[in-house]
């Protein structure tokens, strides 16, 4: 994983960070492999240790010794409040209402936060065929704030999507590796960069012409205490 | 009612058949999807949730005709290879894609298993009902418009779990997904299980299927290899990710195949043939 230099941390790093930073203690979030899952899990080791972990794989309440390589990993059952079906998971637990935030990811943004993780090109031709939508489309109709996690290029935030696999309505911010976006008036909307990012790079990692708050900030560099707990989490993941 | 998984796989799997091999990450049935191969099914219909690295290996090498699924990765790791090779160029074979999303997928369990003739949930939002079986229906009582999913009913339903008792009765415990509701949706039933115990013990959590929901049960220990059987082992997370290079290439997918699945007679030489690897290696 790269640093970036004088900031002493990776852009993964201050995205995991900013993420978490969103968690209020409490809160309980739909969480999905890889930066949302060390996102979560380092909210609830730092400011927001009642913060309930769902995982697709029916893991309710789920507190991981180190970070699972899949959503159903065998500790994440272990250490779970509650294990139940998968339908009872997108029935009774997340078109039941009972989840706040779900993280989502994909291979396209657009401006409206609509997000496409199922092909690039013609879908019944397709030039490459991503994984699908899995649990996207519920996930974004049916929590009360959706957060999505992407790297910021061209080639992700697009003018117009491949396909839809989930709709933006309930899209409340946007944590890519350059800053943080937040829908103003419909559109998404540049409100933050991360340290040591000029807004211009933001720009040109933007296939439409992005739209730019007037009083965009910088945001706070991870503190010690969140690296060195995001750190701890990632050295139990890879041993 | 217990008999060799080759042939439960056998007698209760015919060629053309709509076959579901269910468990979310946790219990794959692998050692059925193994034989499933050895004995070469074709023009299957595969059903699952997850095709996962079980249905990766049965599509390369030509088992399936068309696919039924909602997450089609490897999860933690990137791209299913052969499962994308199918759908885009063709190899070994065309496959027909039917795509849902989970909830979709998991309420059309439910409903095959309710003998409903389709699910129900609010969903689909997006592009993906224009391109799959999902229809709106609107509330007799409210007025408010759903989204309607055919109910999976498959041929054949295989899982695998923990235990067996000497009758046949099954049990199985830690993430359970949705292979409860697809025993009950299946016509038929194939539970492949890590052992054979005197009685079983009820388990906080688990789930028990009697005997007679089912039409085999086969002894496969390890049979979920690289998933995992909690209490028993653990994921095998080193070898999804091994996975994502062995199935890049036509060429080395075949020959792994060759060595680990059609050259061995069952799930204890399978497991014997990797460990060979490592120990060659």
């Amino acid at each position: 994983m790269s640093t970036n230099g004088d900031g002493g941390f990776s852009s993964d790093e201050m995205m995991a960070v900013e993420a978490a930073r969103r968690l209020a203690n409490g809160t309980v979030c739909f969480v999905g492999i890889g930066l949302p899952s060390l996102a979560a899990n380092l909210a609830r080791l730092t400011h927001a240790p009642e913060c309930v972990l769902v995982y697709e794989s029916g893991t309710i309440g789920a507190k991981p010794t180190r970070l699972p390589l899949s959503i159903g990993d065998g500790d994440l059952a272990d250490t779970a409040d509650a294990v139940v079906s998968v339908p009872e998971m997108f029935a009774y637990w997340l078109q039941g209402n009972r989840i706040d935030v779900g993280f989502l990811g994909a291979a396209q943004i657009d401006r409206h936060g609509n997000l496409n993780s199922t092909v690039i090109g013609d879908y019944d031709h397709p030039k490459v065929r991503l994984p699908g939508g899995g649990g996207a489309p519920e996930i974004a109709t049916g929590v009360r704030d959706v957060f999505v996690m992407l790297r910021q290029t061209p080639r992700a935030f697009v003018e117009h999507l491949d396909f839809t696999t989930s709709v933006g309505d309930r899209v409340r911010v946007v944590v890519t590796d350059l800053g943080i976006l937040e829908p103003r008036d419909g559109e998404l909307t540049l409100v933050a960069v991360h340290p040591g990012v000029e807004v211009d790079a933001a720009r040109s990692a933007t296939g439409w012409e992005l739209r730019v708050a007037d009083d965009v900030r910088v945001t706070e560099p991870p503190s010690e205490i969140e690296l060195s707990a995001l750190r701890e989490l990632e050295a139990r993941a890879h041993a | 009612m217990i008999v060799p998984l080759h042939d439960a796989i056998s007698d209760l799997v015919r060629d053309g058949d709509t076959v579901a091999l269910e468990g979310f990450t946790h219990l794959i049935p692998h050692a059925a999807g193994h034989e499933i191969a050895r004995q070469g099914k074709h023009d299957l219909t595969l059903v699952r949730m997850t095709p996962d690295v079980v249905y990766d290996q049965l599509i390369g090498v030509g088992c399936a005709q068309k696919l039924v699924f909602s997450w089609g990765g490897n999860p933690g790791v990137g791209s299913l290879h052969r499962l994308r090779d199918a759908v885009e160029h063709g190899w070994p074979l065309q496959l027909a894609i039917e795509e849902h999303s989970h909830a979709g997928m998991a309420a059309a369990y439910a409903a095959g298993a309710s003998n409903l003739p389709f699910g129900l949930l609010r969903g689909y939002s997006g592009d993906l009902p224009t391109h799959t079986r999902v229809e709106t229906v609107t509330c007799p009582f409210t007025g408010e418009e759903l989204s309607a999913v055919p109910s999976l009913r498959p041929d054949v339903g295989i899982i695998h779990a923990q235990q067996a008792d000497r009758q046949g009765n099954v049990q199985l415990w830690g993430i359970l997904g949705v292979q409860k509701e697809t025993v009950l949706a299946a016509s038929r039933a194939i539970v492949t299980v890590e052992e054979i115990v005197d009685e079983l013990v009820p388990r906080p959590g688990a789930i028990v299927l009697p005997r007679w929901v089912l039409d085999a049960v086969s002894l496969a220990p390890g049979g979920a290899h690289p998933s995992y059987a909690h209490d028993y082992y653990e994921r095998d997370n080193d070898f999804y990710v091994a996975w994502d290079e062995i199935s890049r290439d036509r060429d080395r997918f075949r020959a792994w195949m060759k060595r680990h699945v059609f050259d061995t007679a069952d799930v204890t030489e399978y497991h014997a043939s990797l460990a060979s690897e490592v120990t060659a290696a």
